[in-house]
């Protein structure tokens, strides 16, 4: 393999929203890698976090956010051909809109029917950007916009030019967002849940063309999920999020098959599956803590049917299993009992190796 | 669009027609005549009646009311001004009562529209408390307390602008009233703006529009402006007849001779004319404002634009 270019490095980032309640600490310390041209899934359940991560990158945190500590490391090629690196949290919000957002890093956002401005025809919303940030000339933004609409597989794109949201399907519509999203060429593209409002048979076609559009153009993409099914289709590497910190990160096939941090092994377990004797979905019984509270230990043991005495006390550091595969779980430390996984998921994992070597 | 057009003016005429049929037939029910002069005798009054056209079937005098209408023909005044043409006697008074009511919804609705936008932009500070004062205080005093209280201070005590109004200084004059009318405006078009701004602000269209980079004042006006400048609209129109109704007071304070003070006395006066037809105008004026409204939403929202095509 080529040398990899770490594009962006996200480090012991930590963001906590002021509320009525009180503070919300949602962030808690989270570490992500992305190298150019790869793919990095990021799962977990409503609320761990995920969607928090990827705002921050983009500078949109909502108005109560507040980023206590870490950094975001992102390196792109100016447009003088030199490659640069910024913290984007330390940049102000002016200058992260006039040389990030949009222009080298772009988001799909998960409902595609309230994204687009209504009153805005779709062609205007593509080429906006690209007059915005390089003074694109009309004439040519125009034919950049149709070109960008047979990509994301529009047809009669020059007359769709002309029409406004309300008259495309959701799925025509998504893919209106991820043209607008590609418009300035963007290093990367960070999509959230972008499928997730969408029906099945539109859902695996957005995933193609941006599988597609990867291959094309060699973009870096952030993918946000709660759908493990999806991540299996998309992702280089993904990381498994659980209030707000990543448990356990790895690529693709130490994830799938060979699971070590009880979370992931429930998240396996809950996804459903045509083959499992037991007629009933496994669920990860309980709820996410409350993070308005400060965790003590590990913020999954309540939930943990395998938790040791030490996770209600002191937090797991990140076990190393392989260069990309960590954990977060006592059960790696070499002192804990030998716990192995559950035998029902231990058979779903060879019905799912036997199925992709087909 | 133009079918859209063509089928609100349809309606909007049948509208009027009714409203017309109605005030006919609330002041056919109404006790006394014009005629109520106890000096007249009975033969007297039969006579009038009879040059006047009163005595004829009720439908009758209605199709004969609606086609002098249309001519632009509102009849005599029975009883304010004796036998003068009602037309004459609106020539004065209305450009009067319109130049007013027209001056209190521009000014309005434009601060209202700015004080709103001012409060959304800086919501939670205190720009956005001293908006939310004047609304609650515009909402909730009626239009003669300031009325009152600017002829005190400005007229006055300040002596800035003129008591009464006086038709050599036609706009000097028209300050106070126009202040004193828009004040409700203000504080409507203001709350109604926040609210409607925010909710925009909010959306994920503006997420997204920000997620492109675009910032400042394009980001504002074109991507949350114009969205959520559809729902003012739409209470910008019923915003005018509260204007029409509060003129008839203000009319009375600062002794303008506009058509509210005139529609007062005629009431007063069972001069039949002269109340229909100024109910008519007030009427009107609301349907076509309506129409105006229906169309610039066309204007405005795609949706609604190719939908009826």
């Amino acid at each position: 393999m080529a040398e990899r270019e770490k594009i962006l490095e996200v480090r012991d980032l930590s963001i906590s929203f002021k509320t009525t309640a009180g503070n919300v600490n949602a962030i808690r310390g989270v570490n992500l890698d992305l190298y150019r041209g790869e793919t990095v899934a990021i799962v977990g359940e409503s609320g761990s976090g995920k969607s928090v991560t990827a705002k921050a990158a983009m500078g949109i945190l909502a108005k109560n956010g507040q980023v206590n500590s870490g950094s975001i490391k992102f390196t792109y090629t100016r447009e003088d051909g030199e490659k640069v690196s910024c913290d984007i949290l330390k940049m102000q919000k002016k200058e992260i809109r006039e040389h990030i957002n949009g222009k080298r890093i772009a988001m799909v956002f998960q409902d595609p029917m309230t994204s687009l401005n209504p009153l805005m025809t779709i062609g205007k919303q593509i080429m906006e950007g690209m007059i915005w940030h390089y003074k694109t000339p009309k004439e040519e933004a125009y034919k950049k916009a149709v070109k960008l609409l047979e990509l994301v597989g529009i047809t009669d794109a020059e007359k769709r030019m002309k029409n406004y949201p309300h008259q495309l399907s959701g799925g025509m519509r998504q893919r209106v967002v991820i043209a607008i999203a590609l418009a300035c060429n963007p290093e990367l593209l960070i999509c959230d849940e972008p499928t997730t409002a969408l029906d099945v048979t539109i859902q695996a076609k957005i995933l193609e063309l941006i599988r597609n559009i990867q291959k094309k153009t060699g973009i870096s993409v952030i993918y946000i999920t709660h759908d493990l099914g999806v991540v299996a289709k998309v992702a280089d590497y993904v990381n498994v999020m659980y209030a707000g910190k990543i448990v356990e990160k790895g690529s693709i096939d130490e994830i799938f098959y060979d699971p070590k941090h009880p979370y992931t092994w429930g998240l396996l377990s809950a996804m459903p599956d045509l083959n499992t004797a037991d007629s009933r979905l496994f669920t990860i019984p309980g709820s996410p803590p409350n993070l308005q509270k400060p965790v003590c230990g590990d913020a999954f043991a309540p939930r943990n049917k395998y938790a040791l005495k030490i996770d209600s006390r002191v937090e797991p550091p990140m076990f190393k299993i392989s260069d990309s595969h960590f954990a977060a779980t006592w059960l790696l430390h070499p002192l804990a009992p030998k716990v192995e996984m559950p035998e029902e998921l231990k058979k779903r994992i060879i019905r799912m190796k036997e199925e992709a070597a087909v | 669009m133009k079918k859209y057009i063509a089928k609100r003016m349809f309606v909007s005429i049948v509208t009027i027609l009714i409203i017309l049929l109605l005030l006919f037939c609330m002041l056919q029910f109404m006790p006394g005549s014009p005629f109520n002069d106890e000096k007249l005798s009975e033969a007297q009054v039969q006579v009038l009646n009879q040059k006047y056209g009163l005595d004829q079937p009720i439908v009758v005098q209605f199709v004969n009311y609606v086609k002098n209408v249309v001519k632009g023909d509102f009849g005599v005044s029975y009883s304010i001004s004796k036998n003068t043409d009602i037309s004459k006697l609106l020539n004065t008074r209305l450009p009067v009562s319109f130049r007013i009511g027209g001056q209190a919804v521009v000014f309005g609705a434009i601060i209202g529209i700015m004080l709103g936008i001012a409060a959304a932009l800086k919501s939670g500070t205190w720009i956005d408390s001293i908006c939310t004062i004047v609304s609650v205080l515009g909402v909730s005093l009626p239009s003669y307390v300031f009325a009152l209280a600017m002829a005190y201070f400005l007229g006055y005590r300040a002596n800035i602008f003129p008591l009464l109004y006086n038709s050599a200084e036609a706009f000097a004059s028209s300050v106070m009233p126009t202040i004193a009318l828009a004040m409700f405006s203000i504080a409507t078009v203001a709350r109604f703006t926040r609210t409607e701004l925010l909710e925009v602000l909010d959306s994920d269209y503006m997420l997204l529009a920000e997620s492109k980079g675009i910032t400042g004042r394009t980001l504002i006006v074109r991507h949350a402006l114009r969205n959520a400048l559809i729902p003012i609209i739409t209470v910008l129109a019923p915003l005018v007849v509260d204007l029409m109704i509060g003129s008839l007071v203000i009319e009375k304070i600062f002794s303008i001779p506009g058509i509210g003070s005139l529609m007062v006395t005629a009431i007063q006066s069972n001069d039949y004319n002269v109340t229909i037809t100024i109910a008519f105008i007030y009427s009107v004026m609301y349907i076509v404002l309506m129409l105006a409204v229906d169309i610039l939403y066309g204007v405005i929202d795609p949706r609604i634009r190719l939908a009826k095509e």
